[in-house]
């Protein structure tokens, strides 16, 4: 049976991130990774930090998601992330000199002040990390967009 | 009399200033554009975060959080969103003036400020009400973290009691020329916000219109209740972030229009000195002719 197809929709404070027709998504709920498929029942959970995929026509792409919602309904997939990027939009190499900085923080015992901030820094490079060599083959048509500040995406606060 | 040196030179003075604020004019265009896009690009999730919170507190018996609680006002928090830089018409002016107002409306009751830009920093400095917290340098470029900054700083004063109400005091951008100036209470949030029969928000921007689904069985992965909990910090945020993002557009604007006005009157100034160059000039051709005529005439 076609249940047809999922309508995916992921949107940040900043910009929508993706707009676009799939038949099937994971995504990083707060308790552990969800899938859903076309004729999927309606939900809502709170997000964690994880790497989302989705799959369309046996191509999987790729995107980053930290923190947020998501509401599925309808055939209708809706996430609502604090901050999310498509895997062709991370910067590697920022990623991984957040990461070192990050680290290098948190593992700093004299400053604890800051660990709780450090600690997310390193995992948002992380998943960032994990996520930026799956970028698909077939280079999509979309366009790496830049955040709404201009700056590349992979850039850590 | 002015001689025709001087015009010339105080012309060419003010067609430089001319090129300046032409060239600030169109700067201010280009960020306009730009600004606008943002107010456009923070909408969508805008929509959604008020849906999905509206859908979560339709599960719930009860919509109870600290953030909705309503306290006797004494003790206010107020936001002042100015620019960092001047040569923007009225826009700071009309800001401050209403915070002026808003401050003496309130002056039985104690209130602390915090100030984004640079001009509400030094403004609000004069009033030696305490300032809580300043925000430079944010309003050129708004980031999303700016605008969550703020309002974990509003949330955090709001419930441990610090403050009873928090109030933003910005410019909306209703269009090129017009800004208008908004005082907006932040905390605690409108009831209707949540409560989804009044459809229309206050925001304005909000104009989702959900209908109630109730009747929609959610599966919850986490309780709803721990779900509306936690959007509704995420909404004050959204909150802040527009009221960020419509004040710098309307900044663009003002400063666009100003610079417009202030390009016009340069031009008409310089047309006004040059025909007055060249009545001068004119005047002490025809002053010089009538001396050689007249010594002319004397000698034959």
């Amino acid at each position: 049976m076609d249940l047809g197809k999922l309508s995916l929709e992921v949107v940040t404070p900043e910009r929508q991130v993706l707009h676009e027709d799939v038949n099937f998504i994971q995504l990083p709920g707060l308790d552990g990774y969800l899938g859903i498929l076309p004729g999927h029942a309606p939900l809502l959970t709170e997000l964690g930090a994880g790497v989302l995929s989705f799959q369309k026509g046996g191509e999987t792409r790729y995107a980053t998601v930290l923190g947020g919602f998501a509401e599925v309904l309808a055939n209708r997939v809706i996430i609502l992330a604090e901050r999310s990027e498509l895997a062709e939009e991370i910067d590697l190499g920022r990623a991984e000199a957040a990461r070192e900085r990050a680290l290098k923080r948190v593992q700093d015992k004299a400053n604890q002040v800051d660990f709780e901030r450090a600690q997310l820094a390193l995992q948002r490079s992380l998943t960032r990390i994990q996520v930026a060599p799956r970028v698909s083959k077939r280079r999509s048509s979309t366009a790496p967009e830049r955040d709404g500040n201009g700056k590349p995406p992979g850039a850590s606060e | 009399m002015p001689n025709l040196i001087d015009f010339r030179r105080r012309i060419r003075s003010v067609k430089n200033t001319q090129q300046i604020t032409r060239a600030m004019k169109f700067v201010a265009a280009a960020r306009l554009r730009r600004a606008q896009e943002r107010v456009l690009a923070a909408r969508p999730f805008a929509r959604q975060i008020l849906r999905v919170l509206q859908s979560a507190e339709s599960r719930l018996e009860e919509a109870v959080h600290p953030l909705l609680v309503v306290r006797p006002e004494e003790k206010l928090l107020v936001i002042v969103i100015s620019a960092d830089r001047g040569l923007c018409g009225a826009f700071n002016t009309n800001v401050l003036r209403k915070t002026m107002e808003f401050l003496r409306e309130n002056k039985s009751k104690q209130i602390e400020l915090v100030a984004v830009g640079k001009r509400a920093r030094d403004a609000m400095r004069r009033t030696r009400l305490p300032l809580k917290a300043e925000l430079i340098g944010a309003t050129m470029n708004v980031k999303f973290s700016d605008a969550k900054e703020l309002a974990e700083m509003a949330v955090a004063a709001y419930t441990s009691g610090e403050a009873d109400a928090v109030y933003l005091v910005f410019n909306e951008f209703k269009n090129v020329i017009m800004q208008r100036l908004v005082v907006d209470r932040l905390l605690p949030l409108r009831p209707e916000v949540v409560t989804p029969e009044h459809a229309e928000t206050g925001g304005g921007h909000t104009t989702a219109g959900a209908p109630r689904r109730a009747e929609v069985d959610y599966i919850y992965e986490q309780p709803p209740k721990q779900i509306f909990d936690r959007l509704i910090p995420r909404y004050v945020e959204t909150e802040v972030y527009r009221a960020l993002l419509e004040s710098s557009a309307a900044e663009h604007a003002a400063r666009m229009t100003a610079m417009d006005a202030a390009t016009r009157n340069a031009s008409d100034l310089i047309d006004s000195l040059t025909l007055h160059m060249n009545k001068v000039r004119q005047a002490a051709i025809t002053k010089e002719i009538i001396e050689v005529v007249s010594g002319a005439a004397s000698a034959g």
